[in-house]
């Protein structure tokens, strides 16, 4: 960990003189992992039915799988592990996804529906919602029941290259022209979007509000299958990206100076921010305010060297959203609320009250 | 015209599946006893038949009769939760085709729970089958036969009421009024169904399914009568504001429906239901578009 230390000791003299909070981060970070495994296993033993994890993960490690139900065994091995393992994997992708575009823009709001994953994917999406049983049904059928979710990640995939392309001249990427054509093709996203919601029935105007709104109910081990290969890698090479994304703090020019190739650094982070978000995206839909409020809290909390940033992102942000998805679950069981519901109902007062009680020094 | 070729187109094959599978008795071996239903239509049939005792839970659009509400609830049937669905014990689900999402459905089909597919055909054909393939998977097909029997002869009867009319009125069905703006129900929709079945004809044949009409397009269309949703409780003193925003419409207010004060409410999930009501629902929808005389 002692790698560009003259990175740390610049991004260390910041405006805000919060002093040398590395131990502090560490001990956040070790924390932060124990907290994620107890709300692993929690999220396991929590549900409607009252199977008992414990119970059948005994007997199925010990042979005696007569004893449980053929009902308590979907339940553990089909229903709540694929479910635990993906809410962590969403929630762990789009934290860390959030922090790494924060950085790469200088900007506290950007997250990745800016860069137009979100709304490339809900276009993805809300094409097959609405034509896959008409124009699209060849293609539909192709991809089975798990056309959506690859429709909404190759839409979110074609819009950040169509992005990048648009906001590159001459092999140099500008981040105002970015964030500018990012919200254009928002629009554009959103009018097709509207236009398909126009031609859509009834039923399919439901289907598009619960699409909307996010959920890890349908997981499955395929979707964990699919989604894996590519968030892991993100999530967990994301560090490397640390000392490059506190060198841009200072500036593209001064970045340049300190020895990052900022053109390629940039390219490579915005394709694997469109790639985690996609993927994640295309498996649970639109999961908000995890992206924003995650790394903001933890830059609070341990600052804003993103050496410690992304890794604590990872984990608070899985976290998050394990317990999120716990309560959507259980709050009007036997039916469940859209886990984008709980996000955004939880995150967004606890943020304001952070924001009220430490007001003007949100820093990047 | 276009409506009694329809009737025919429907209710042909409906008798004659009356009189092929009417007899055959299903006796199902175990009969379950703990039956979750997915779907209102399904809730409906189940209550229909009078198997209401086996029923332990309901989807969310499961509002028929009143006392179906008192059931817990597993959400909508577009957005079920596995785990949630198991954790009221069924032994029998029985579920609307397009119940979703296709990964719970595929979660649930693989516990060890009975499974019956409802298909969504909201035809008079369609409700025929799925009485039947309720009563069949509920082990009552007897019961079942005869709530068809009856079913089939309130059509009839209706069909036969509305056979001679020599002027067919022209009903526009509004689903929502917000704002002055107006959804309403084209073709290959439940309303235009239901009309159609009430001896009327839809006044909106330009366009598939509910979308917000201009106003041009109402006056060009100059229904006869307006039908709308009846809403419950409270609101029901609401209709009377309603109606005003009605008569001061720019062009709901000169149409003749307006001008007549032929404005109809009846509940959405009567006349649009497409269940073991329908019959019923027709003959009453009839009664207030022509007046109880014509029938």
């Amino acid at each position: 960990m002692r790698v560009a230390t003259s990175v740390s000791s610049t991004s260390g003299a910041a405006p805000v003189a919060a002093g040398d909070r590395r131990f502090l981060a560490r001990w956040v970070t070790a924390l932060l992992l124990l907290v994620l495994v107890a709300t692993f296993l929690f999220s396991l033993t929590s549900g409607a039915t009252d199977t008992s994890a414990a119970r059948v993960l005994w007997a199925l490690a010990t042979g005696a799988e007569d004893s449980i139900t053929v009902v308590e065994r979907v339940v553990l091995l089909d229903i709540r592990l694929p479910r635990a393992v993906l809410g962590t994997l969403i929630g762990a992708s789009l934290a860390v996804s959030g922090a790494v575009m924060q950085g790469l823009f200088r900007n506290p709001l950007a997250d990745p529906g800016i860069v137009g994953v979100s709304a490339g994917a809900g276009l993805g999406a809300v094409s097959f919602i609405v034509l896959g049983s008409g124009v699209l049904a060849p293609i539909a059928a192709l991809f089975g029941i798990y056309h959506v979710p690859f429709a909404a990640f190759f839409g979110g995939l074609v819009t950040t290259l169509l992005l990048y392309r648009v906001s590159t001249r001459q092999g140099r990427t500008s981040v105002a022209t970015m964030l500018l054509a990012g919200i254009a093709l928002g629009a554009l996203a959103g009018a097709f979007t509207g236009l398909l919601v126009f031609w859509a029935d009834d039923q399919q105007l439901r289907d598009l509000t619960f699409w909307g709104l996010g959920s890890v109910a349908g997981a499955t081990w395929i979707k964990v299958i699919a989604s894996a290969p590519i968030i892991l890698p993100v999530v967990l090479l994301a560090p490397l990206l640390a000392r490059g994304l506190n060198a841009i703090t200072l500036g593209e020019a001064t970045a340049q100076h300190l020895g990052i190739p900022v053109q390629r650094f940039k390219r490579i982070a915005i394709v694997a921010v469109a790639a985690a978000t996609g993927a994640s995206v295309a498996v649970s839909g639109g999961i908000g305010f995890v992206g924003i409020v995650v790394p903001h809290l933890l830059r609070l909390l341990i600052g804003p060297d993103h050496r410690y940033l992304l890794p604590a992102c990872a984990l608070l942000g899985a976290v998050m959203l394990l317990l999120a998805d716990a309560i959507a679950r259980q709050i009007v069981a036997p039916a469940e609320l859209p886990i984008g519901i709980v996000t955004a109902a939880i995150g967004a007062p606890f943020f304001l009250w952070i924001l009220l009680r430490r007001r003007g020094i949100l820093d990047l | 015209m276009a409506e009694s070729f329809v009737m025919h187109k429907l209710l042909r094959p409906f008798l004659t599946t009356l009189l092929t599978t009417g007899f055959c008795a299903g006796a199902v071996a175990q009969e379950p006893q703990r039956v979750l239903a997915i779907g209102g239509a399904v809730t409906e049939i189940i209550y229909a038949l009078g198997e209401q005792d086996r029923l332990i839970a309901r989807d969310s659009t499961s509002t028929y009769p009143p006392e179906a509400m008192e059931l817990p609830d597993v959400g909508y049937m577009r957005a079920l939760s596995p785990e949630g669905v198991l954790s009221v014990e069924p032994d029998l689900i029985l579920a609307r085709a397009n119940s979703g999402p296709a990964e719970a459905i595929e979660v649930l089909q693989a516990a060890d729970v009975g499974w019956v597919t409802v298909p969504d055909d909201f035809s008079l054909q369609g409700i025929d089958d799925n009485i039947r393939i309720v009563a069949e998977a509920l082990g009552v097909s007897s019961k079942g036969d005869l709530l068809r029997e009856k079913l089939a002869q309130e059509l009839e009867q209706i069909q036969l009421a509305t056979a001679n009319l020599e002027e067919r009125k022209r009903v526009l069905f509004i689903l929502s009024l917000r704002d002055d703006r107006i959804m309403a129900a084209g073709t290959d929709t439940a309303a235009n169904g239901i009309i159609g079945l009430a001896g009327a004809e839809n006044a909106i044949t330009e366009f598939e399914g509910y979308k917000q009409i201009s106003d041009e397009a109402v006056l060009t269309a100059n229904p006869d009568v307006i039908l709308m949703m009846q809403r419950g409780g409270a609101s029901e003193a609401n209709h009377g504001a309603e109606n005003k925003g009605i008569f001061e419409h720019p062009a709901l207010g000169s149409t003749t429906a307006a001008e007549e004060g032929a404005i109809v409410r009846m509940d959405g999930l009567y006349i649009l239901g497409f269940g073991p009501r329908t019959g019923e629902a027709a003959k009453e929808l009839s009664a207030a578009i022509y007046g109880s005389t014509s029938n």
